[in-house]
């Protein structure tokens, strides 16, 4: 019989997530996949997975789910209070769930989204080669609902261990690098304008990071222009007329219709993942040659 | 012809014409170059994206900047003929518009061959060239909050398919009962940029 895991509590939102499905943008499919990647590799790595499987992408904690059958869990991303049957037991740590027993994420007190790995990956249907439920067109398992059974997979890995001594704190205010282009010729300083503050908004989510500050301006030639769509990448900096800059996540439209001022680095993004409505960023723009 | 950085490892490529965008991609996409993760067309760019740390970018930038964009490799193409009941509610207006008969309507929409140039909007809706020019008529005024799947539609230069429900300014002609996008398939978008398609008044 398969092992399982069942849900009891949800928090704001949990979703299955791995990897994801790159390489699907040409048909309109969004690449999604964890936010914070090297959280849920870290999680898969202390429980003895490999590092692409699936675990939970938690937001804002709130998840308990119940094993039906003994295995090892592992809870990443910002630190957090995690407890079996109301012991505390601590995050980024293998801990041992034996069958019966309920594991509890508390809420972070900083950052957002926590990953929580289990020996063998929750082994839910693929859909495009993932796991990970895709927010923007409804691809992949729905959001875990209370009373979800979680198939897992044969878990025969070798814990490795804690292999990262401390959780990252997330910093207060965050500096992003990014490359300029390739349509920051819209806009008016887009180097400078960038640099200046912006805030993370409530409106943020899987799909992007929306962001409030001083408007960038279009060039006077391209006051009301229109740009055919042209395809987009996670991390892109879209900016539509408004002048406030949507940073996309792993959930993005394919496509889009609004110029793109500059592209987030990759090694940024897990920081992005984790950035609370309210933190503070400024861009550093670079050319790219 | 662009070349417009993306990041480290992307790059835009910005092209004249639509025809000129299909030839890029199907340049790029035949080469079969390891290392690529995205290769997305849309209506004047294609979007070229590599794994970190690749070489592949200038390998694609030499292998574009040398291609004889007139003559793009054919790929792996396919065809595909689909079924439509011209029930659609925009037939009428279609026709008005265009000066002629719902029947005209139909034999123009049936007569073309048409060939998926990119997609967007949602998984597996494909903006499908070769529109003959009385149909190439634009959005409605005001966009349905629901179109049902498999509606058959067209905007501007384009006819399209809505792979499923979804709010939408098309014209619609008809319906047809073909699964458009099907995730759990194993090629789970029915069109793909380069194939062609015709459309045939179901029986």
């Amino acid at each position: 019989m398969k092992r399982t895991l069942q849900v009891f509590s949800t928090g704001p939102l949990a979703l299955v997530q791995d990897l994801g499905r790159p390489g699907h943008a040409h048909v309109g499919v969004p690449p999604s996949g964890a936010l914070d990647v090297p959280a849920l590799r870290l999680a898969n790595r202390l429980v003895g997975n490999a590092e692409h499987l699936a675990g939970i992408e938690s937001l804002l904690g709130g998840l308990a789910v119940r094993a039906h059958s003994s295995c090892t869990v592992a809870v990443t991303g910002p630190v957090v209070p995690v407890q079996v049957d109301g012991r505390p037991v601590g995050s980024h740590v293998p801990v041992h769930l034996a069958g019966g027993r309920t594991l509890t994420i508390g809420t972070p007190t900083a950052g957002l989204r926590c990953y929580l790995a289990v020996s063998g990956g929750i082994d839910v249907e693929p859909e495009l080669g993932s796991r990970s439920r895709d927010t923007l067109s409804e691809i992949g398992p729905a959001p875990l609902a209370v009373g979800d059974l979680l198939p897992l997979g044969e878990g025969d890995g070798i814990p490795t261990g804690q292999d990262e001594l401390a959780p990252p704190c997330p910093p207060a205010e965050l500096l992003v690098p990014v490359s300029l282009g390739p349509r920051d010729d819209w806009f008016e300083d887009p180097a400078g304008r960038l640099a200046g503050y912006w805030t993370v908004t409530p409106e943020s989510n899987r799909v992007g990071l929306r962001l409030n500050g001083e408007p960038l301006r279009r060039r006077a030639d391209r006051t009301g222009a229109e740009l055919p769509s042209e395809g987009v990448l996670t991390g892109a900096i879209q900016v539509p007329p408004s002048g406030l800059p949507v940073v996309f996540l792993a959930d993005h439209p394919t496509t889009g219709g609004y110029p793109v001022a500059g592209v987030v680095a990759g090694s940024a993004l897990p920081a992005l993942a984790q950035a609370r409505p309210g933190t503070r960023l400024r861009f550093r723009p670079r050319p790219v040659g | 012809m662009r070349w417009l950085p993306y990041g480290a490892d992307a790059a835009l490529i910005e092209c004249d014409s639509l025809a000129e965008t299909g030839a890029v991609r199907a340049t790029v996409a035949s080469a079969g170059i390891p290392d690529v993760v995205e290769v997305v067309p849309a209506a004047r760019t294609v979007l070229v994206s590599v794994r970190p740390d690749s070489k592949a970018l200038a390998e694609i930038r030499a292998l574009v900047e040398a291609a004889d964009l007139a003559h793009p490799p054919a790929g792996e193409s396919r065809e595909h003929v689909l079924d439509v009941r011209y029930d659609g509610e925009d037939l009428e207006l279609v026709a008005r518009t265009a000066g002629i008969t719902v029947e005209d309507v139909i034999a123009l929409h049936t007569s073309a061959f048409y060939a998926v140039a990119f997609t967007g909007f949602a998984p597996g809706f494909g903006y499908l060239t070769g529109l003959p020019e009385p149909l190439r008529q634009s959005r409605l005024d005001s966009a349905r909050t629901r179109v049902p799947a498999g509606s058959v539609a067209i905007a501007g230069e384009f006819a399209g398919v809505y792979p499923r429900a979804s709010p939408g300014g098309w014209r619609l002609l008809g319906h047809t009962d073909t699964v458009l996008f099907d995730p759990r398939a194993e090629r789970p978008a029915l069109l793909a940029p380069g194939d062609g398609v015709r459309f045939r008044r179901a029986p």
